[in-house]
Formats: C-alpha cells, sequence, structure tokens
C-alpha cells in the first residue's frame, strides 16, 4: 500500500512525463505485489494438500506485467514525439489545448 | 466468441496489408469485406451457429445481451467506415495501420462487453485504451495532436492503476476472479467496498463521468477528427456496457453502498456536461461536452440496474453513436468547425442538413427519433429504481442540451454564409440518410433492438 501511495503522490505533484509515467509504474508493481500476497492469504488453509491453490492470483502479476510492458512501448513513444516537437518533457505544456 | 476471433484476425490481416497492397482504395475495400466478414460471424452467433467453439474455463459468457451489444458496435463501426475512412488518408501516411488498431479496439470491445473474470476486464479496457492512444497522437506534427496523445495516455495509465489495485482489494476480500464464484470473506468486508470504490473512479474515468471528466474536451478537441467521431461514440458505450456488467454481477450485493455515489457522479455529469457545453463556440468541442452529457443519461442505467436499464442501455448505444457517427462525418468535412462554419449550409446541401437535422434532434431527445425512447427507457428504469429526484433532474439537463442543439440547426437554416464542405461523394450522401433513416426507425419501432434479447 505504501508503495501505491507513493506512485499516486508522484503522478499528482511531480511535472516532468517520465517521472510520472515511472510513478504508475511503481502502482502497478504495488498492485503485484499485493496480488500475491492475498493469493497466498486467501488459501493458507488449502495450500498443503494442494500446491497449485491460489495459482490464479499469481498468473494475473503475469498478465499486469506484460500490458505494462506494451504500455511503456506506446508511452514512450508518445514523449519521444512530443520531445522532438516541443524539445520538453513538462508537462506543463499540456496547458495550450484550454482555450 | 466468434467475432472476437475474427476481429483480431482481421487486425493482424490489415496490419500486413499495407506491404501487399500498395493503394489505398484496395487497403480501404479489404477493411470494410473484413468487417462485414465479422458482422456475419456475429449474427450467427447470436442465432445460436458457432464457428469455433473454445472453452475459456467461465472467463467470458456470450450471453445475448454481449452479442447484441457487440452487434450494435460493430454495425456502427461499419457505418464509420464507409462515412469517414476516406478521411483518415489526410491524418497521416500509415494507412493500414489505422485499421488495424480499430480492427483490435473491436476485439477490446468484445472481451470488455462479455467478461465474466476481473481478469478479462481489465484485458479489455486495455485492449480499448492503448491502440487509442496511438490514434489520438496519429497526427504526429501537430502540437495539440501529441498533447492530447500524452494526456490521454498519463491519464489513462493512471485510472489503469487504480482499476488494477481495486481489482486486487476486491480479489483480498472474495478469494477469486471470477464474478460467478465470489465469497465475500465477512472478516474483509471493508476491502470490498474500498476495492469497488476504486473500480467506481477508474470506469467513471474510462467513460469520462464528472468529476473524472476533465480530460474528455481536451483530448477529443486534439485528436484527429475523424478517430474523435469513434471514440466517443462506439468506445464509450462499450465501456458503459462493462461498466454496467461490473456493476452487476460483482457490486449488487452491496448495493446501498454505492448507490448514492452513482447517483452523485450521473448529477454532477449532467449538469457539467450540459452547462458547459452551452458556452461552446467550436462544434467539435460542442460535442466533446455533449458526449458527457449523453454519458450522464447513460449512467442512470448503472444507477437503476434493471431489465430496463439493460434495454435502455442498449437503445441508447445504437441510437446515440448513429447520430454522433453521422453529426461527425459531416464535421470532418467542413473546413471551419466553428458554429459560424455551418451558416448557410441548408441552401448549399439540402440534403445533407436535413439530415444533420435529424441527428440532432435525436441527440436532443425529440419524440420519433431513437434518441427520445432511449431517454424514455432510461427514466423509466431509473423512477422503477426509486430515483424521483435524479429523474427530474435529468429532464432539466435535457431541456438544456436542446438550446446548444438547436443553435446549430439555426446556424444552418437561418443564417446567411458560404460554408466550404470538400469532397462529398453520393454514397457519402446515400449512407447518411440511410443513418438518418435507421434513426427515425428505431424512434418509432425500438422492438427492432430490444426482442433480439429475448428471441
Amino acid at each position: 500500500m505504501a508503495l501505491f501511495v507513493i506512485g499516486i503522490v508522484g503522478v499528482l505533484t511531480r511535472r516532468n512525463a517520465i517521472i510520472i509515467f515511472m510513478c504508475i509504474e511503481l502502482m502497478l508493481n504495488a498492485v503485484n505485489l499485493l496480488l500475491v500476497a492475498f493469493s497466498k492469504m486467501n488459501n493458507l488453509a488449502n495450500a498443503a494438500n494442494n500446491p497449485s491453490a491460489g495459482s490464479d492470483g499469481q498468473l494475473f502479476v503475469f498478465f499486469i506485467m506484460v500490458v505494462a510492458a506494451a504500455e511503456v512501448a506506446v508511452g514512450l513513444s508518445i514523449i519521444v514525439m512530443l520531445y522532438r516537437n516541443t524539445h520538453s518533457v513538462d508537462v506543463n505544456f499540456l496547458n495550450r489545448l484550454k482555450h | 466468441m466468434n467475432a472476437l476471433i475474427f476481429s483480431a484476425l482481421s487486425g493482424v490481416i490489415m496490419m500486413y496489408s499495407g506491404f501487399v497492397f500498395k493503394s489505398n482504395k484496395a487497403i480501404r475495400t479489404l477493411a470494410h469485406i473484413l468487417l462485414a466478414l465479422v458482422i456475419v460471424a456475429n449474427l450467427m452467433e447470436l442465432k445460436g451457429i458457432a464457428i469455433f467453439e473454445v472453452d475459456t474455463k467461465g472467463m467470458l459468457y456470450f450471453d445475448k445481451f454481449a452479442l447484441l451489444f457487440m452487434l450494435i458496435a460493430n454495425f456502427c463501426t461499419l457505418a464509420f467506415f464507409i462515412l469517414s475512412s476516406k478521411d483518415m488518408e489526410r491524418v497521416g501516411r500509415s494507412y493500414s495501420e489505422y485499421f488495424a488498431l480499430l480492427f483490435f479496439i473491436i476485439a477490446g470491445i468484445a472481451i470488455a462487453s462479455s467478461f465474466k473474470s476481473l481478469l478479462m476486464l481489465f484485458l479489455g479496457i486495455e485492449i480499448i485504451s492503448i491502440p487509442l492512444y496511438i490514434l489520438t497522437g496519429t497526427d504526429k506534427l501537430n502540437l495539440k495532436s501529441n498533447e492530447a496523445s500524452l494526456k490521454y495516455f498519463l491519464l489513462g495509465a493512471f485510472s489503469t492503476g487504480l482499476m488494477l489495485m481495486g481489482i486486487a482489494l476486491v480479489y483480498g476480500a472474495t478469494g477469486s476472479f471470477i464474478t460467478s464464484e465470489m465469497v465475500v470473506n465477512p472478516q474483509f468486508e471493508v476491502l470490498l467496498v474500498i476495492g469497488m470504490m476504486l473500480l467506481l473512479f477508474s470506469m467513471a474515468f474510462k467513460v469520462s463521468a464528472a468529476p473524472f471528466h476533465f480530460w474528455t474536451p481536451d483530448v477529443y478537441d486534439g485528436a484527429p477528427t475523424v478517430f474523435t467521431s469513434f471514440m466517443s461514440t462506439i468506445v464509450k458505450a462499450a465501456g458503459f456496457i462493462a461498466f454496467l456488467r461490473l456493476f452487476d454481477d460483482v457490486f449488487s450485493g452491496i448495493r446501498p453502498e454505492w448507490k448514492i455515489l452513482v447517483a452523485f457522479i450521473t448529477a454532477i455529469t449532467l449538469f457539467i456536461g450540459n452547462i458547459t457545453a452551452v458556452f461552446q463556440q467550436s462544434v467539435k468541442r460542442m460535442l466533446a461536452y455533449s458526449s458527457i452529457s449523453q454519458a450522464g443519461f447513460m449512467m442512470l442505467a448503472v444507477y437503476a440496474l434493471n431489465s430496463d436499464a439493460k434495454e435502455g442501455l442498449l437503445l441508447y448505444a445504437a441510437a446515440y453513436s448513429i447520430a454522433t457517427i453521422g453529426i461527425f462525418a459531416v464535421l470532418i468535412k467542413m473546413k471551419d468547425y466553428t458554429f459560424d462554419g455551418f451558416n448557410g449550409l441548408a441552401r448549399q446541401q439540402p440534403l445533407i442538413a436535413a439530415t444533420l437535422v435529424v441527428f440532432l434532434l435525436s441527440l436532443a431527445g425529440i419524440p420519433l427519433t431513437a434518441g427520445f425512447l432511449s431517454k424514455f427507457y432510461m427514466l423509466k428504469a431509473t423512477i422503477n429504481a426509486g430515483g424521483i429526484l435524479l429523474a427530474i433532474f435529468a429532464v432539466l439537463m435535457a431541456a438544456v442540451s436542446v438550446y446548444y442543439y438547436f443553435r446549430l440547426i439555426q446556424s444552418m437554416y437561418f443564417k446567411e454564409g458560404n460554408p466550404i464542405a470538400i469532397d462529398i461523394s453520393t454514397e457519402f450522401r446515400f449512407t447518411l440518410v440511410a443513418l438518418a433513416g435507421v434513426t427515425i426507425l428505431l424512434g418509432l419501432f425500438p422492438n427492432l433492438i430490444t426482442h433480439w434479447l429475448y428471441f
């Protein structure tokens, strides 16, 4: 949870697009840890006789990793595209649309 | 299932068609044929004939509701292709890739509208979102498009993070991702409530309900108009289907906790969307705000959660998508996107102006159009669910919306001007008239859609 809150605070306060992006990744990793912990916790009782109990939570983690990787590919290319046009990765540039 | 498989395959085929075909016309024709195949597969499955049988271990469940919505979405996409696919050429050079991304979005819509497992909900929403980030930024040299896509990406990824946290907490409280196997552990009920709130926030974000709507006008305004047309209609309706299914399947047990919250979000969405739309000068931005206010109406279905709401949401998705795609298709042809740019269109293009009037009346909810009946279904469902005050507020806000829709009609018919519209073909006119016909037909006989749910 602490990791997740660090991620949220980072997204809301930082102005650099890449750092915001890193904070989002931090949130996703917090979720990964939590999922693994929950999958163990929910299946403490039957873990002894069924070694694969709770594997759904752990499988979810792999899906999150794959999707996060896809998101990184798209996100970084968007940031690079913006940098080529403005020579900056500051999100304060984003206010130009508001009028 | 079949529509899902076909649309994903079509996406891959379109990706490689850029190497094989050199002319844009061939690529366009191929895309139309593939989409027609997807629709045929979808129809066959709705009638009970499946080409592939895939065991999804209970993760996806294709009931009539999901299949019917997929059919509506595919049909609207076909209308969008016929009307606007030529205009995609003006956006950039990678013509076949745009079609590929659109097909992937359709596959994502199929997953998101038929999920039974929270894993599939997450995958579906992501498969919809990631191509949209790209499509928003396709106008690479336009700074507005760049900004819109970065903003959309950062906020979208942030809300995905919230959604994942919600899913993890729900998993912690119930011990399963499959919606029908969830057993709430009374010890951890607080986890379920927090998870529900995070999921509510992130879904409200995806369907642009206030107070999470602030990205919408900027992104819709900055994105190339062709893609705004797609993402403000079909994608938004798909978001609502996923929203409805999620709250129906998972959280109907803890209804008192979220009902008032959803009512609040609905009211504030209707208010902000309608009031802000009144002050817009650009038609494109007005449509962005109008899409927020229409989202408020669709939120009523999530509030009510009964069979009326489900029928109403399907009808609403069809009515709203058809009308907005039609208006956007004309808007793309215009040189000037402000209200003044439409001055005198009725004299120059009487047929197109007349179809536009039908679409605008449908959006405003005037009787004899599909928009009226879908709004009627929503209000009926809300009153049955006990939200009379909310229904009254929605009607008041619908009255406000008449103002800005009629402003466009006024400038087309009662003002002098010389609008510049380019490249209007006969097939374009024909499709517009057909869409206007469908709008009126659905307004007279809504059973055409809803009876598919039961037979």
